[in-house]
């Protein structure tokens, strides 16, 4: 087992304990900027998809994981932020205005959405969130002159400084420029949960009547939290709109809300690393299992008759990962490694004591 | 003048007069306890002070402020802090998170300072480091710094939920049964600290225990409560002496 000698309180601040986990990250910060030449057109493809989901998987992390909030309607931030972009960049700004701005549309939107809805928690507020996105579906067909209506929209292609930016056109610029994106993101989220502001997200999930006592505002706190959350998202959900080019509000359906759910249990509630992990998961099992079932092909065996199969394959593994794993990937892994770290000592029992975040309801 | 000065405090939740009538004065400085039967309202008078109920009638005052009208987030920024009966620690947060939790209120920095990370963030988390550290030291915690509560045995997370309380950097300490499950030697710890939180931090504690030898070792004075109304009002020894306490505690036969 590693033990850091600190020297300061700075080691304490510090994102990185020691010089090897910053080695790690910028390895892999390395793979991922070199990615574009490792891989092909479609691996790349689906390599931007997994970062835009991990983006916001990470905006519902806040809310989620960090905050205790449960919300099913988060696939309407996204519509919003996809929205709001592709209609400020028809209207003639600039990508590097409108995608902010889209973001800063979204995060005030939720923020006062958040205002009523905060004061609910659990299974009343993500029936308040579910009604908040039905409400926002109906609004993008009303609103037909911005959004297309049912018709839908196309994202403008992306032009920064002359260079494109376009998914078609120019796909590894594209993919460059959702990974500076996910990176900052990440980046600033890591800070803030390094801070006071941070703290006291945590302190509102875990026990509401301390926060108080410990002077934290829980209303403003829990509204805070639902701003950045559904800001990030946005940001995601303008990312996706140029993802897929041409959109209605089909793409943004409940089914995306529950995916985006699953993407914070499945890697890891609570961990930022943990919406990553999700989000890998979410975009590539699906992939894999079609793969799979091609090469079946090959062997004799011809499943592509059975509809649904791909769904259920998927299912399984997410109710499986519930059941048996519920702090998700995130958690598995730090397991794993604590088992290495502090071989042969491990024993049975000694994550037994973990318990799941949604529990805000201590003193009603 | 007083520090904490509680008048006629009354919380009735439909029937059940909880707390009826109760007024006592805390001077700067002393240790105040109080005692009583189970259901006496000791907790409910605390729940007042710190504002998660309202009083169906009465004030507090502290420092000469009525805070009966605040909110319950206001009350730490005065420099009241208080500890749980059944601890309300951060479960899922270490040792060191929790204490600076603590430290909510000395916050310079809004959350868009918080999100860059500026140079003043770090300046200011040094400073709230350095300060829970005080704590840590005066507690001697430091073996569980980097422990996540979930883990703790109950009698560290009861010294954490205090140290939690003294990050704050109260004037008025609020601690509910400090003692309840703890050990003997344990019990002792509480008892020293209590007396240097009064001598070298300059704290007025104000206490419910039913440790009677903890009480009678640190307070000055107490109060006895039962059903919701006040008993006796002086030091341990009168108030232990006091004929309608014994009837409270023991029954009328014993006190006649």
């Amino acid at each position: 087992m590693r033990v850091v000698f600190k020297t300061s309180y700075n080691r304490d601040i510090d994102l990185h304990e020691h010089g090897q986990s910053r080695g790690k990250i910028a390895l892999l910060a390395a793979i991922m900027i070199a990615l574009p030449f490792l891989v092909g057109d479609y691996y790349l493809a689906e390599a931007a998809n997994t970062l835009i989901w991990a983006l916001a998987g990470m905006g519902l992390m806040v809310a989620v994981g960090h905050t205790g909030q449960v919300s099913l309607g988060h696939a309407a931030f996204l519509a919003i932020g996809a929205y709001a972009d592709s209609a400020l960049m028809n209207a003639g700004l600039p990508f590097v205005i409108s995608f902010p701005v889209a973001g800063l549309i979204t995060g005030l939107f939720g923020a006062l959405i958040a205002v009523p809805a905060v004061r609910m928690s659990g299974i009343y507020l993500a029936i308040a969130t579910l009604a908040v996105f039905a409400i926002v579906e109906e609004l993008v067909i009303l609103l037909e002159p911005i959004t297309g209506g049912v018709g839908g929209i196309m994202a403008p292609s992306i032009t920064i400084l002359g260079i494109s930016f376009d998914r078609y056109g120019a796909l590894d610029h594209f993919y460059w420029l959702c990974l500076a994106i996910v990176a900052l993101v990440t980046w600033g989220y890591a800070n803030l949960m390094r801070s006071p502001t941070g703290r006291s997200f945590l302190a509102v999930r875990d026990s509401e009547v301390s926060a108080r006592a410990l002077g934290i505002n829980v209303t403003r706190t829990r509204a805070l939290a639902f701003g950045l959350s559904s800001g990030v998202t946005g940001l995601a959900g303008a990312l996706m709109g140029h993802y897929i080019g041409f959109f209605n509000y089909e793409l943004f359906s409940i089914f995306i809300s529950i995916n985006l759910l699953l993407v914070v249990t499945i890697g890891g509630l609570g961990f930022i690393q943990g919406a990553f992990l999700g989000a890998i998961l979410i975009t590539a099992v699906p992939q894999l299992i079609s793969i799979m079932r091609d090469n079946l092909v090959s062997v004799g065996i011809d499943l592509s008759g059975i509809p649904g199969l791909d769904t259920m394959i998927f299912s399984l593994i997410l109710i499986g990962f519930i059941i048996y794993e519920p702090t998700g990937l995130y958690g598995r892994w730090l397991k794993i490694r604590t088992w290495f770290e502090i071989f042969p000592l491990a024993r049975k029992d000694m994550f037994r004591r973990q318990k799941s975040y949604l529990k805000t309801e201590r003193m009603r | 003048m007083s520090l904490l000065e509680v008048q006629d405090l009354a919380i009735h939740f439909g029937g059940v007069k909880a707390v009826d009538g109760v007024s006592f004065d805390v001077a700067p400085g002393e240790v105040f306890a109080i005692i009583g039967p189970n259901g006496a309202g000791k907790s409910t008078i605390f729940n007042l002070i710190s504002r998660v109920y309202n009083p169906t009638r009465g004030t507090i005052r502290f420092d000469g402020q009525d805070i009966t009208g605040l909110k319950a987030h206001d009350i730490a920024g005065l420099g009241i802090a208080r500890t749980f009966q059944n601890i309300e620690l951060f479960d899922h947060s270490t040792v060191l998170d929790n204490l600076l939790m603590g430290r909510h209120t000395h916050r310079a920095t809004n959350f868009v300072q918080d999100i860059l990370f500026l140079p003043k963030v770090r300046r200011e988390e040094r400073e709230h480091r350095r300060r829970v550290e005080q704590v840590i030291e005066f507690l001697e915690l430091e073996a569980y710094r980097k422990k996540m509560i979930a883990g703790l045995p109950y009698g560290v997370r009861k010294v954490v939920e205090i140290g939690r309380a003294l990050a704050i950097g109260p004037r008025l300490i609020l601690l509910d049964e400090p003692a309840s499950g703890l050990s003997v030697e344990e019990t002792r710890d509480v008892a020293f600290w209590i007396e240097d939180m009064r001598r070298d931090m300059g704290l007025t504690v104000l206490m419910v225990e039913h440790d009677m030898s903890l009480v009678n070792q640190v307070s000055d004075r107490v109060l006895a409560v039962a059903n919701g109304q006040p008993l006796a009002l002086g030091s341990p020894a009168e108030v232990q002496a006091h004929p309608d306490v014994m009837a409270a505690y023991l029954g009328t036969g014993a006190a006649a």
